[in-house]
């Protein structure tokens, strides 16, 4: 089993290098020579030349991708092209703001999504499972963009109890900050959930097929002892994986929600990045989005093998 | 008795009894059904919708932008769905729009199909080093988040169709990639396809003959699903203004556009929003119809 | 006795979305009488398993109840509300499955499951019904009974599992047992033991019960009263001993005309002149195959050893042995699937080389693999006509005409009509794609057929059909087979010679009936005395002999040195028999046995009266005294 898990660890560290070629080579095809955007029209020639020698932009491909994964490690994240700043503070805030936000979100939509699954898989074809499935199916169809622009007409525009855009600030109590956030939030919650519900019943639901629960319901086992002790306990590989997959989406994939409520996140700060042609900034948010997405599968396949009691529980 | 041959009573009364009932016929509900409709009726729209349209998508036409439903331009014409933010014909644009979100979608996800089988079935026959590294690569891409990588695309290409196409495609490949080799590997290690290969079949003919065949189903069924999803992702696209590019009418586009209407009263950002839902939902709702009719019938036992 | 479970003009359908429903029970009427255990015995399709579930008040997905009533104890089963249904399931009826192995959670302990329901239905508190576990376990014979509990099904053997299962059924001390099948999935040794234990705790509980199977001779020794199915009716039912020994039914005859009988010497044909051939067209030399990296000659696993053997031109050689003894790894090895680690596979005189890969395509003609299962080994999305076309382009290069003439005659030779070519294989019946999977190999005309277990899945009447049409290809062609099975009787009625493997060794070889006939290795005689006869009492009476009560109690061991027989043997002699490789033994010229005893020693042993033993004396280490 430790083998597995090892192993599992070094396949995550190869795509994790792989990837890091992938944003390397994949931001260097923008265009635009960075000395020049940089140091504007007026550049002379020289000019252009010392700044390439002195940020290495001279050296072949290569080295520069040598220089910057090494940078990588140490934590040196390199500065910011267009303000000088250090990319790491640049960095910090922003990685702070999407954490609380994916945080608070799957704090709450991951009990809540479990729960309306497990309880879907329990009823089928009652009108609660039909009204879950239906209501999520519909939820997933359409865009994110849609979703939050209907919360803002109902909850800023038409009954306006909240603020159509994120304010944050560092005075704020914490009650504050999350009243701040609740647009995003609650957009997020609901399409987050809609995933995660639906792919919960359907793990359930899949489990169901197997004879031990027709066993189990041949037993004169209850409903809720079948889908809780029968059903669940075979379905948590498949659900964690889900979980992950969505905390995943969180973290990077809220560019949509981050732009539509202005709220000061890392996918906001790479969008920005990639309009001014901050090489850096934009490699080094993209390294924190694939990092984190391939950590949390990582820790899915690692939950999925530590829950399956072949592997736990060895002849 | 003990010999089996010595048996001369042989009578045809007792058949060989089938092994299981006659494979049920796909069986669609109302709800199935339901969808199956509305899919069809936004692909002819596709096709026919630019010539129904009262007006060009690009027309600039009425007396004022934002106008209700059903309001009249004189000397001009209806208006069903009412005007845009400058003043366009909403319900074409609507009927225009449907060719470029849907035909832009359809063309990408058959991209990202050719691409991620082609590459997903080479992974899973092969085996070995080669779909290690595509694996390894993929999983790479698949990290990525999609809506960066699109972001990126348009930045380092500019803005159109064509882009579009090939960024959607190759984002969705990695997809579909995963999908396509997890089936072909399920298929290769079918006793059939050992027995081809023993026989000394080419490599073509297992791929196309004995594994491809196997996987139709599945990946029609998928292909549904990943339609959505691009569908989604060039709205969005187009929503953050990375799309379509004007004057060109698509859904996505034509919601952020009409945004600011939703201030003033004016519903225009809706009915866009609401084409993009029926159609993806409408998918959804077939596949959802074909897979439960696979499953989760012994879930129904309980009691 | 009175009557527990009335069953009457049952019916019991599968509603259709367009069009009228189809029955599957059409009006079934029977009873079962306290104490009583009642067999439902068809092939598959006759609606037995739905029968029986029906005594729970249950269906299968997509079938329901469609008239007739079940009553138990007089209550009708069919109007229970779900909480009298709840409590009827597990506390009064108790299911056990076919599969032992599919039915156990594989995320809950034993001792859980074992104990659930009787503890849901508030039958018993948790230590009450552990302990009645305990006591199950002990009286079904199984290992380590006070920490079984604590256990995954994972990390228990198949029979355990199947055991278990009783176990599971039996605690809540329920009316009415319905065993669907318990015992068909197991190897012959494996059977008679679990079938002992079934046996005894049904006497000792006194309970009623139904047993659902299509095996006659394990009715025969379990059952009392016999309903004999067919496609949803009854078609006999009576006392065990005048269904066995008196049947009256035409159906009934022909299922006792197809089901086996035990193995015995002379069952098979005499070998007519031309078929009868010397030259040998399969050798295995000194042969080492298994899974995993090849180091030294010597894979990571190993599943076969040594094996040296030959199949004569024209013959059928059988070959036997338990599940994973490696004898379907034997037929991969020779069709060039499983390249050996050592030894070589010769064909009329050349050596073949290790991979398929690397044969010449006469080669891969002269040698057919035929698959177990024709489900997997047919492609669902291939028309017949397509699948048996294939090889005929590719081996013979005919195409059009004279392709389309060729399927023809080779769905003739398997006696398939001819309409069949436009079909796909999910449209036939388990036989008839069994069929189509023979055509397949037959249209490379092979010189050498190996089939693995090609009857296994298949019903007795269905499969005795199959073996008919072996041995009339046979005769037709004059090809050679490689017959791989578990099943000793339909190897003594249809081969010319049998191989005997164990744990991944020939432990015995030779023309059929001196194989069949004493002297025999312990093995084979295990294996000969495990298959059931259709003869009331027979079990009772084998479970005296002493090879039995050794052999079967232990699991098969790989191992590299000494026999691979020794810790199940009840003639091994410790310090000889697991440290050295055992001589072998002629009798007679062909026929080897691999043993340290001499010929008369194990002659000896054989007429020497019996001492019973139980199993687990070898289990302790100190207690090797027993054994010598």
């Amino acid at each position: 089993m430790q083998r597995m898990v090892f192993q599992r660890i070094i396949i995550g560290i190869v795509t994790l290098w792989v990837v890091s070629i992938l944003v390397f080579v994949g931001t260097s095809i923008l265009p635009g020579d960075v000395a020049e955007i940089v140091l504007g029209q007026t550049a002379t020639p020289e000019s252009l030349a010392a700044y390439r020698a002195e940020r290495g932009l001279d050296q072949p491909m290569y080295m520069q991708y040598a220089s910057w994964l090494g940078g990588m490690f140490t934590g040196d994240l390199g500065t910011s092209k267009a303000g000088g700043a250090s990319i790491a503070s640049l960095i910090g805030g922003r990685f702070g703001n999407t954490m609380l936000l994916a945080g608070v979100v799957a704090l709450i939509s991951v009990p809540m999504s479990i729960v309306l699954g497990l309880l879907a898989a329990m009823y089928p074809g009652t009108w609660i499972d039909r009204i879950l499935t239906f209501g999520t199916l519909s939820l997933i169809s359409v865009p994110e963009f849609f979703i939050a622009t209907f919360m803002v007409l109902i909850f800023a525009v038409n009954l306006n109890w909240l603020p159509a855009i994120a304010h944050m600030s560092p005075e704020d109590s914490f009650w504050q900050t999350i009243g701040g956030m609740a647009m995003p939030l609650i957009t997020l919650i609901i399409v987050v959930a809609a995933q995660m519900i639906r792919m919960t019943r359907a793990g359930i639901l899949n489990v169901m097929n197997s004879p031990y629960i027709e066993m189990a319901i041949l037993k004169g086992v209850r409903r809720k002892r079948i889908i809780l002790r029968h059903a669940f306990y075979n379905a948590i590989g498949p659900i964690v994986n889900v979980v992950a997959l969505n905390l995943a989406y969180l973290v990077s994939g809220v560019v949509i929600v981050e732009t539509i409520f202005a709220y000061p996140g890392l996918a906001k700060l790479m969008i920005d990045g990639v309009q001014t042609r901050d090489l850096p900034l934009v490699q080094a948010c993209a390294m924190i989005f694939c990092g984190t997405y391939v950590i949390l599968i990582i820790m899915a396949d690692v939950a999925a093998i530590l829950s399956n009691p072949r592997l736990r529980n060895p002849k | 008795m003990t010999d089996a041959t010595a048996n001369t009573e042989e009578t045809t009364i007792y058949d060989e009894l089938p092994d299981a009932p006659p494979k049920k016929k796909l069986t669609l509900t109302w709800v199935g059904k339901l969808g199956v409709t509305v899919v069809v009726f936004w692909l002819v729209m596709v096709f026919v919708g630019p010539y129904i349209a009262p007006f060009h998508e690009a027309d600039i036409i009425a007396y004022d932008s934002y106008m209700p439903i059903l309001s009249t331009t004189e000397g001009e014409g209806f208006h069903l769905l009412g005007t845009d933010y400058i003043e366009r014909d909403l319900f074409s644009r609507i009927l225009w729009g449907a060719r470029t979100t849907i035909g832009i979608a359809f063309t990408a996800t058959l991209l990202a199909y050719l691409v991620g089988v082609s590459l997903g079935i080479a992974a899973a026959v092969a085996g070995g080093w080669v779909d290690v590294s595509l694996s390894r690569v993929n999983d790479a891409i698949i990290s990525l988040p999609s809506i960066m990588l699109g972001l990126l695309a348009v930045n380092a290409f500019g803005s159109s169709i064509p882009t579009l196409i090939m960024t959607a495609g190759a984002i969705y490949a990695a997809s579909v990639f995963r999908i396509a080799r997890a089936l072909g590997q399920d298929i290769m290690v079918m006793d059939f396809v050992e027995a081809a290969r023993v026989r000394g079949e080419s490599m073509r003919w297992i791929i196309f003959r004995e594994v491809l065949p196997n996987a139709a189903m599945p990946l029609a069924t998928d292909f549904g699903l990943r339609l959505v999803f691009v569908v989604l992702f060039i709205s969005s696209l187009s929503f953050l203004g990375l799309g379509i590019q004007p004057p060109m009418a698509d859904w996505g586009s034509m919601v952020r556009q009409n945004l600011d209407g939703l201030g003033y009263g004016s519903y225009a950002a809706v009915w866009p929003a609401l084409a993009i839902a029926t159609f993806t939902i409408s998918i959804n709702l077939i596949v959802d119809d074909i897979s439960a009719s696979s499953g989760g019938s012994l879930a129904k036992k309980m009691i | 006795m009175t009557e527990l479970l009335e069953v009457r003009d049952l019916k019991i359908e599968a509603p259709q979305k367009d069009g009228p429903a189809i029955p599957i029970v059409k009006g079934v009427s029977f009873d079962v009488k306290a104490g009583e255990v009642v067999a439902l015995i068809g092939e598959s399709g006759s609606g037995k398993t739905t029968i029986s579930l029906g005594s729970l008040g249950y269906t299968k997905p997509g079938l329901e109840f469609s008239g007739g009533s079940i009553s138990l104890h007089g209550n009708d089963i069919l109007s229970m509300s779900n909480n009298d249904l709840r409590s009827l399931r597990g506390q009064k009826v108790a299911y056990l499955a076919q599969s032992a192995a599919a039915t156990f959670n594989p995320a809950i302990t034993i001792g859980e499951q074992v104990t659930e329901s009787a503890v849901l239905h508030g039958v018993m508190t948790q230590e009450e019904a552990s302990e009645r576990a305990t006591e199950l376990y002990h009286a079904l014979e199984l290992p380590d009974p006070e920490l079984l509990g604590n256990r995954y099904p994972h990390q228990v053997s198949g029979g355990q599992l199947q055991r278990l299962m009783a176990a599971m059924a039996l605690v809540g001390r329920p009316d009415l047992l319905v065993l669907d099948e318990p015992t068909t999935a197991l190897d012959v040794t494996t059977q008679i033991e679990v079938l002992k234990a079934f046996k005894k705790v049904i006497q000792e509980e006194g309970s009623a019960a139904i047993y659902v199977t299509h095996d006659l001779a394990v009715v025969a020794q379990i059952a009392d009263h016999i309903v004999v199915l067919y496609s949803g009716e009854v078609q006999e039912q009576g006392p065990v001993d005048q269904i066995i020994n008196n049947p009256q039914h035409p159906y009934t005859k022909r299922l006792m005309a197809a089901a086996h009988s035990g193995p015995k010497p002379g069952m098979g044909d005499k070998l007519s002149g031309d078929h009868d051939k010397d030259v040998a067209n399969i050798e295995v030399k000194d042969m080492t195959a298994g899974y995993g990296e090849i180091k030294n000659g010597k894979p990571a696993i190993t599943v076969l050893r040594d094996i040296n053997m030959s199949v004569k031109n024209g013959h059928v050689v059988g070959v036997i042995g338990e599940s994973g003894c490696g004898k379907s790894t034997l037929a991969r090895v020779i069709a060039g699937l499983l390249p050996p680690a050592q030894g070589e596979v010769i064909l009329d005189g050349t050596t073949l080389k290790g991979s398929y890969k690397q044969r010449s395509k006469v080669d891969l003609q002269k040698v057919q693999f035929v698959y177990q299962m024709a489900d997997t080994a047919l492609n669902p999305k291939q028309l017949i006509g397509e699948i048996l076309g294939r090889p005929v382009e590719m081996f013979e290069g005919l195409h059009g005409k004279k392709k389309r003439e060729k399927v023809a005659e080779l769905l003739r030779m398997v006696e398939l009509p001819i309409e069949f070519e436009n079909r796909y294989p999910a449209e036939l019946s388990g036989g008839q794609k069994q069929r189509v999977n023979l055509a397949r190999s037959l249209a490379a005309k092979p010189e050498i057929m190996l089939c693995d277990e090609v009857t296994s899945a298949l019903d007795s009447i269905v499969g005795s059909n199959v073996v008919k049409l072996l041995k009339r290809l046979r005769d037709l062609t004059g090809v050679s087979f490689m017959f791989i099975t578990h099943d000793l009787s339909t190897v003594a009625a249809f081969a010319d010679e049998i191989v005997v493997l164990y744990a991944g060794r020939i432990v015995e070889q030779g023309p059929v009936d001196q194989v069949l006939s004493p002297p025999f290795h312990p093995y084979t005689r295990l294996l000969i005395s495990s298959v059931p006869e259709m003869k009331i009492g027979w079990l009772e009476e084998t479970m005296e002999k002493r090879e039995m009560a050794v052999g079967i109690a232990r699991g098969v061991e790989i191992t590299a040195v000494g026999c691979p027989f020794y810790n199940r043997c009840p003639i091994a002699i410790d310090g000889t028999c697991n440290t050295k490789t055992p001589p072998v033994h002629e009798p007679v010229p062909g026929h080897q046995i691999s043993c340290h005893h001499s010929l008369e020693e194990i002659s000896a042993i054989e007429s020497a009266p019996q001492q019973i033993l139980h199993g687990f004396e070898k289990a302790a280490p100190d207690d090797d005294s027993v054994r010598a």
